[in-house]
């Protein structure tokens, strides 16, 4: 060991003055595992950073044009996996676009609860997560428990509790169960009371405050730029939201508010995601207080519905129409349409492009997960090393659907 | 609204328009690649245009086509609420010298967008600030999303391991495995005891 | 201590005193059965019920397995949860091999066993291209039970100090192998 009296010049004694790169994941706990960013740091604060994504790419858009265009329904799933229903809808309203039908009305109401009960699982994973990694198990297991009741009505209904493959060009795969609206009002009730004891916890907590207010601030006109949409958008301040900008399904009928942010914070996206499950909750109940108990969910279109399967088994047309609609597929007339719709992060974009066959000829999802996360290094750039966490977090970046 | 959106561009840039529709509602102009960032940037600053937004930037290949590539961008004026596409067409048929003006400057979205479509497809931003792969690998030959690209050519970064049966390693014949429980296994505490008396 | 009957001799030394013989690997397999640290590769859509198999409800940690290690020096049990890409392959291969022995590697659903319906150009089928894994868990993504059941054959596993790969298997329903429909089977348990 050097002795301490030694006589050392002050010049020496300064630490160097470059800055230092630091690599944070992509398998880091706080990156979800997909996101690798290379920062330039001195000393605590973050002068440049490179983001790199892609560690999820998974050829979504290559796939998609080998296979029918209900093959399509399984991909689309996996591509935004906390709440693949939003998806399903998403694109089997794009493919009704081009094909130029509406599905009953049954099956619009029955769309709309669906896919807000989706929407709930994503806004319930989202703030979970983002407490959690913030050091705040506690909401995170309560949330989660919220989810586990979201994820047993989709079960009942379709079967799987993740994954659905739910959607059907020109309708639904089932018609609600039995049990649907009973089981649904009784959820819906259950998570109010949870999203409300998650306030009480969270928002009378200084150190969770301290971590999020007036951390990774973006302005409405950055936002903008950045192609932002959802609640990160809403959360700077601007109530753009597909539901009432474009109304699609029922979304016109149904009495809903958008909630506004003011600031653009990480506490304003995190405020923003619990005020948004409430208007879920409403617009769920006037979906299943308006939905038919019976009546039917499909459109009556032998070009892309499958026959029933009494007359698939007795009759040679029947025989005839599934097997062309199950291995050519069903046939959308040729053309373009970008259909658009309200997703868990914001506007869920489809371009599809078909050449008139079954196979699709370039399916083109606008990811609004893309557009947040390339936003990242605009929000973090500035800020300090642990500020990186809740910012990452409160955009909610769902790698399915960031890398495809 | 947007038929009187798309006769201000014709009126603006008569040259520049090769053509337009409106197929499902959605308008569409078809511009000159080389017009393409003067239309988007009056787009952009026009006050009756106002397309505040650039919601999406793709590229769609047509192999069988000259010029090759479409570029289609997706627009959204939130104040005014329309809506437009447009597109442009790049590059000959060996997809070669597809390039068009990068629109980084009017909107931050184009940045990643660009990339991702120079990554998938090949074709260059020019004035992009940043223009490198961002969801493939910088050691990644070729454009994925190209339709002459083979969806299953896949070009590892590592080695895979050398054992014999690596197609096929995981145990998914019929007796592989085991059968359900929590005892341990007659089988394997047969093995085991073989061991044990060698 | 039920798993190590068959190495081990209870004998009882009267007034409530006893002891236990046993072989050295099999203490020490059933400590580490039940210690497992775990590193959570976690990447894409099986994170997801990875989180739920956390959670209260179907809680792994009674296993003794929920203490998470981002430090691939720490960790005993890598879980592959997600689509491995080609991307992701060099890295996954480095953390298996900052890992210390005796490690074991779980493929969490489909595409960690096989690649899944991902067969193309960005991702890896199966991640037993890159590094050995011990456990196989099909599902897409499977269900939190499934997992558990993977878990447990890992156990079995370390116990009887089987290297082999092994898959998890649909569980047999008890019910349909005996012809007994399930009130059958428990007015049968009654009796």
């Amino acid at each position: 060991m050097e002795p301490i009296d030694v006589e050392i010049s002050e010049a020496e004694l300064e630490l160097p003055e470059e800055p230092m790169l630091l690599n944070v994941g992509p398998s880091h706990p706080a990156m979800h595992g997909t996101v690798r960013c290379v920062m330039e740091l001195s000393g605590e604060l973050i002068h440049r950073v490179d983001v790199q994504v892609g560690y999820l790419h998974r050829g979504f858009e290559k796939m998609c044009e080998r296979g029918t265009w209900a093959q399509v329904f399984p991909y689309v799933d996996r591509c935004n996996y906390v709440s693949p229903m939003l998806n399903n809808v998403g694109f089997a309203l794009a493919c009704e676009k081009m094909l130029g039908i509406e599905v009953p009305e049954r099956c619009q109401w029955y769309r709309m609860a669906l896919g807000e009960l989706a929407r709930i699982s994503d806004h319930l994973t989202c703030d979970g997560a983002m407490a959690m990694e913030l050091g705040a198990f506690t909401p995170f297991l309560w949330m989660i428990k919220g989810r586990e009741m979201v994820w047993d009505i989709m079960e009942e209904e379709t079967g799987a509790r993740l994954t659905h493959s739910f959607g059907r060009v020109g309708g639904m795969a089932a018609p609600p169960t039995k049990g649907f609206k009973e089981q649904s009002l009784a959820v819906v009730e259950h998570i109010l009371s949870i999203v409300s004891e998650v306030e009480k916890l969270m928002f009378g907590n200084r150190i969770f405050l301290d971590r999020l207010e007036d951390v990774g601030v973006v302005s409405a006109e950055n936002a903008i730029s950045l192609g932002w949409t959802g609640p990160c958008l809403r959360a700077s301040g601007v109530a753009y939201d597909v539901r009432k900008a474009a109304p699609y399904l029922k979304y016109d009928e149904v009495e809903f508010d958008v909630p506004v942010g003011e600031k653009g914070d990480c506490l304003d996206r995190f405020i923003i995601r619990l005020e948004e499950l409430k208007q879920s909750a409403r617009i769920i109940r006037q979906s299943l207080a308006r939905m038919a108990d019976s009546g039917p969910i499909n459109v009556v279109d032998p070009r892309v519905m499958l026959p029933p399967k009494e007359e698939v088994y007795n009759t040679i047309e029947g025989t005839i129409q599934h097997f062309k609609i199950v291995m050519e597929g069903l046939k959308i007339p040729a053309g373009e349409v970008y259909s658009y719709t309200e997703a868990g992060n914001g506007e869920l974009g489809f371009y599809l492009v078909s050449d008139g066959s079954g196979t699709p000829y370039r399916v083109r999802i606008r990811p609004p997960c893309y557009y947040i996360t390339g936003g990242l290094e605009h929000v973090i750039t500035g800020q300090m090393m642990a500020d990186v966490v809740p910012c990452f977090g409160s955009l909610n970046m769902i790698g399915g659907e960031c890398d495809r | 609204m947007a038929q009187a959106l798309i006769d201000l561009i014709k009126r603006q840039f008569p040259a520049a328009v090769l053509e337009t529709h409106s197929q499902h509602g959605d308008d569409t102009l078809v511009l000159n690649a080389l017009a393409w960032k003067a239309v988007a940037e009056f787009l952009f600053s026009s006050p009756d245009a106002a397309m505040n937004m650039l919601v999406d930037l793709t590229v769609v290949d047509y192999p069988d086509r000259e010029p090759r590539f479409e570029v289609v961008a997706h627009l959204l004026s939130l104040s005014l609420g329309h809506r437009l596409r447009l597109k442009a067409r790049v590059g000959n048929a060996e997809g070669e010298g597809a390039a068009i003006a990068s629109l980084t400057e009017i909107w931050a979205s184009a940045n990643w967008a660009e990339r991702e479509a120079f990554d998938m497809f090949g074709v260059t931003f020019t004035g992009h600030p940043d223009l490198r792969r961002i969801l493939m690998y910088p050691e990644f030959e070729g454009h994925a999303l190209r339709r002459d690209y083979p969806a299953d050519k896949i070009q590892p970064l590592i080695p895979y391991r050398e054992i014999p049966g690596i197609e096929k390693v995981a145990p998914f014949g019929r007796d592989e495995g085991m059968s359900f429980g929590r005892q341990v296994h007659a089988r394997w505490a047969e093995d085991s005891e073989d061991s044990q008396a060698n | 201590m039920g798993e190590l009957k068959r190495t081990t001799q209870v004998i009882e030394a009267g007034e409530g005193a006893a002891f236990a013989t046993t072989t050295l690997e099999s203490m020490l397999a059933w400590a580490q059965k039940y210690s497992l640290f775990m590193y959570p590769f976690v990447t894409a859509c099986c994170g997801m019920e990875f989180m739920s198999v956390s959670s209260p409800r179907y809680d792994f940690s009674r296993f003794g397995s929920e203490a998470p290690r981002f430090s691939p020096r720490q960790s005993d049990l890598l879980w592959v949860v997600g689509t491995i890409t080609q991307r992701q392959a060099p890295i996954l291969k480095r953390i298996y091999e900052q890992m210390a022995e005796p490690k074991w590697v779980l493929a969490f659903g489909t595409c960690a066993s096989c690649g899944g319906f991902y067969d193309n150009y960005a991702c890896v089928a199966g991640v037993d291209k890159v590094i050995p894994c011990d456990v196989y868990v099909p599902g897409c993504p499977p269900r939190p039970e499934g997992v558990l059941d993977g878990l447990m054959l890992l156990q079995d596993k370390i116990q009887s100090g089987d290297r082999r790969p092994s898959i998890v298997k649909p569980r047999h329903d008890p019910a349909v192998d005996q012809g007994l429909g399930l009130i059958d089977l428990k007015r049968a348990a009654k009796a």
